[in-house]
């Protein structure tokens, strides 16, 4: 069976939180990053034009799903993109991956809010009974 | 929340006992309708902070206090470093010294009137706001040191406000210990184009107007009358602060267990006050403090360029300003005699009562002015610490409404320009750069401020002083 991968919000009373659902860990690691951005602006508005590598470690998968949204964010940040396409290759405590965007354009992409950090608060890289992989944490805006 | 959970003390004041790993009792501070509507996970995460090692007196959530990370936000906690205590770089949250300050204008809501809509106008010009938006000035490496170890201090020395200004700020404008080389090269690369930027979520600058005064006395030690016009600025210590809670989360929590520290909740990591990492951690978030004061510094000289422009009349001296998100050494009761305390305050606000030494003269025998924001559309609070309030909670209170509902429920139930309209149509003129934004602030995805000051205000650990309005928003 093939499992459809998807991103979603899930509440947080003060915040956001982002789930990412994937065949692989790698896709619910994807599927998470676009949650991020859709945090921000519709992922639909990010055209995939320039390409930023990313690399992050820690000692196991669910902080390794932190760094990899806090890696995002950095480069968000420091770079003034948001990104709309991903491609993450995992190893035991080791994630290197590729990020597409483009320059964030304040009055195209009307920014709803920025991101400060991905948090530890309903962090969770799982299994799910269906097969499917769960990665998500709440994001402080 | 389910009250039964809980030993009423007074009207405002409910106790948790403590069991299994609780080294103090937990404390919320609410009406009983405040507490009823409580998030259960405040429940959770106040329980939670009495285990860390070394905390001392209580675990206390103020009336605002709802669901964070790993503190509560609205969470008061204070540790004994002789007694194994911990700094929690959770406990402090990411946006490090985030806090309100509020400018007397010396100006009368009837003199703004002809130009409320320009001044609008400028200021959403002058204050950059929002994703994306820069400051005017770029620190080199020399001068991003300078300022993470000068704070508001480094600030006016470079032109951006006076030396009056530092007296009517927490630690005088400057908190000591900070230690600029403890403050990644990424914190700082992510600060380089954010000095003076408001930022977004719930930050804002508001042009209010006095309503009401309540305590006629220190409403006149603090200068504020009805009709008065104020600015109020909240934001904190931008980026460079986001940066090291990220970092320090991590390392603390991957080192907690080699201090043999069993965390709760992965968010409250921590490491003791004694250790290198906790002494790292703390240089680096004193200096993410003086980020935030340089901030709100050069904020209020953008604010002051502007007035000086539309109404050179004005004169902005500033009331107070106060920081929500710290770690503050501070000296408190505790058994009966004065101990020196880590006191942590996550979405809470210092609220030192009268005689204080840390206050200043003119402010010293009526208490600190504690500044609690509403939202957009209805209103926000002056209050006064109280000496009850130092017994009750070492000396902290609440510090704004509290969000309601989340913001993916209000983007459901509002649209952001029908919001700024009807907003418009009560008077409050809103400048935003994203309508989403606005819609996720929305007055109605917050809690009733009123009911959070009035428990504040009724369990002693503030006064309330004046109610003030919103006439202009610049929102992020």
């Amino acid at each position: 069976m093939t499992v459809a991968a998807h991103w979603e919000h899930f509440s947080h009373q003060a915040d956001v939180g982002v789930r990412g659902m994937g065949a692989t860990p790698e896709q619910a690691f994807e599927q998470a990053a676009l949650a991020l951005t859709a945090v921000i602006t519709d992922p639909a508005l990010v055209a995939p034009r320039k390409m930023v590598r990313l690399s992050c470690m820690a000692p196991n998968v669910e902080l390794l799903l932190a760094d990899w949204l806090n890696s995002l964010i950095f480069e968000m940040v420091t770079r003034n993109m948001l990104f709309s396409r991903f491609e993450v290759h995992l190893k035991v405590s080791h994630l290197t991956a590729k990020a597409w965007g483009e320059a964030l354009k304040v009055a195209y992409h009307h920014p709803a809010v920025e991101i400060k950090g991905a948090t530890y608060t309903a962090l969770k890289v799982a299994q799910q009974a269906d097969g499917r992989w769960l990665a998500q944490c709440v994001v402080d805006v | 929340m389910d009250i039964a959970l809980f030993e009423r003390k007074s009207g405002y004041e409910w106790h948790i006992k403590p069991f299994g790993k609780m080294h103090v009792p937990g404390v919320i501070f609410a009406s009983e309708s405040l507490l009823r509507e409580m998030d259960a996970k405040v429940y959770e995460q106040v329980t939670n902070v009495a285990m860390l090692p070394g905390i001392v007196k209580a675990s206390w959530a103020m009336p605002d206090a709802h669901w964070g990370y790993g503190f509560p936000i609205g969470g008061v906690a204070a540790f004994d470093a002789d007694a194994g205590g911990v700094v929690s770089a959770g406990g402090v949250g990411f946006d490090i010294s985030c806090g309100v300050r509020i400018l007397h204008t010396g100006l009368h809501v009837e003199d703004i009137g002809a130009v409320k809509s320009k001044l609008a106008d400028a200021l959403y010009r002058a204050i950059p706001a929002g994703m994306g938006s820069t400051g005017a000035i770029r620190l080199n490496a020399a001068a991003m040191d300078a300022m993470l170890e000068g704070g508001a201090r480094w600030a006016v020395e470079r032109g951006f406000g006076t030396s009056a200004d530092l007296e009517r700020i927490e630690e005088a404008g400057c908190m000591r210990g900070a230690d600029s080389s403890q403050v990644s090269m990424q914190a700082k690369k992510r600060q380089k184009d954010e000095m003076g930027t408001l930022g977004s979520g719930n930050h804002y600058l508001e042009i209010q107007m006095v309503t009401d005064v309540y305590a006629p006395g220190t409403a006149v030690a603090f200068d504020v009358n009805p009709g008065d016009v104020l600015v109020s600025i909240h934001c904190g210590s931008r980026g460079l602060g986001h940066q090291i809670g990220t970092e320090f989360l991590k390392r603390m929590v991957i080192a907690a267990p080699g201090y043999g520290i069993a965390l709760p909740d992965r968010e409250l990591a921590c490491a003791p006050i004694e250790s290198s990492l906790g002494k790292e951690y703390l240089g680096a978030m004193r200096a993410a403090v003086n980020c935030a004061l340089a901030n709100r510094q050069i904020l209020t000289h953008l604010t002051r360029q502007v007035f000086s422009q539309l109404l050179p009349e004005a004169r902005l001296s500033l009331l107070y300003d106060v920081s929500h998100n710290t770690c503050k050494i501070e000296e408190h009761q505790v058994d009966g005699r004065m101990k020196k305390l880590y006191v942590h305050r996550k979405g809470a606000t210092r609220a030192f009562g009268p005689g204080h030494p840390d206050l200043p003269k003119k402010l010293r025998d009526v208490g600190q002015p504690v500044l609690i924001g509403g939202s957009m559309g209805t209103a926000s609070y002056i209050l006064a610490g109280t000496e009850q309030g130092m017994q009750l909670a070492c000396g902290s209170a609440c510090h704004g409404a509290g969000r309601a509902m989340s913001r993916h429920q209000a983007l459901q139930n509002w649209n952001g320009r029908q919001v700024v309209d009807n907003l418009e149509d009560h008077g409050i003129l809103i400048r935003s750069p994203s309508m989403r934004g606005v819609a996720e602030e929305a007055p109605g995805a917050y809690k009733d401020v009123s009911a959070v000051v009035d428990a504040a205000d009724g369990a002693g650990l503030a006064r309330k002083v004046a109610r003030v309005v919103p006439l202009i928003c610049i929102k992020g």
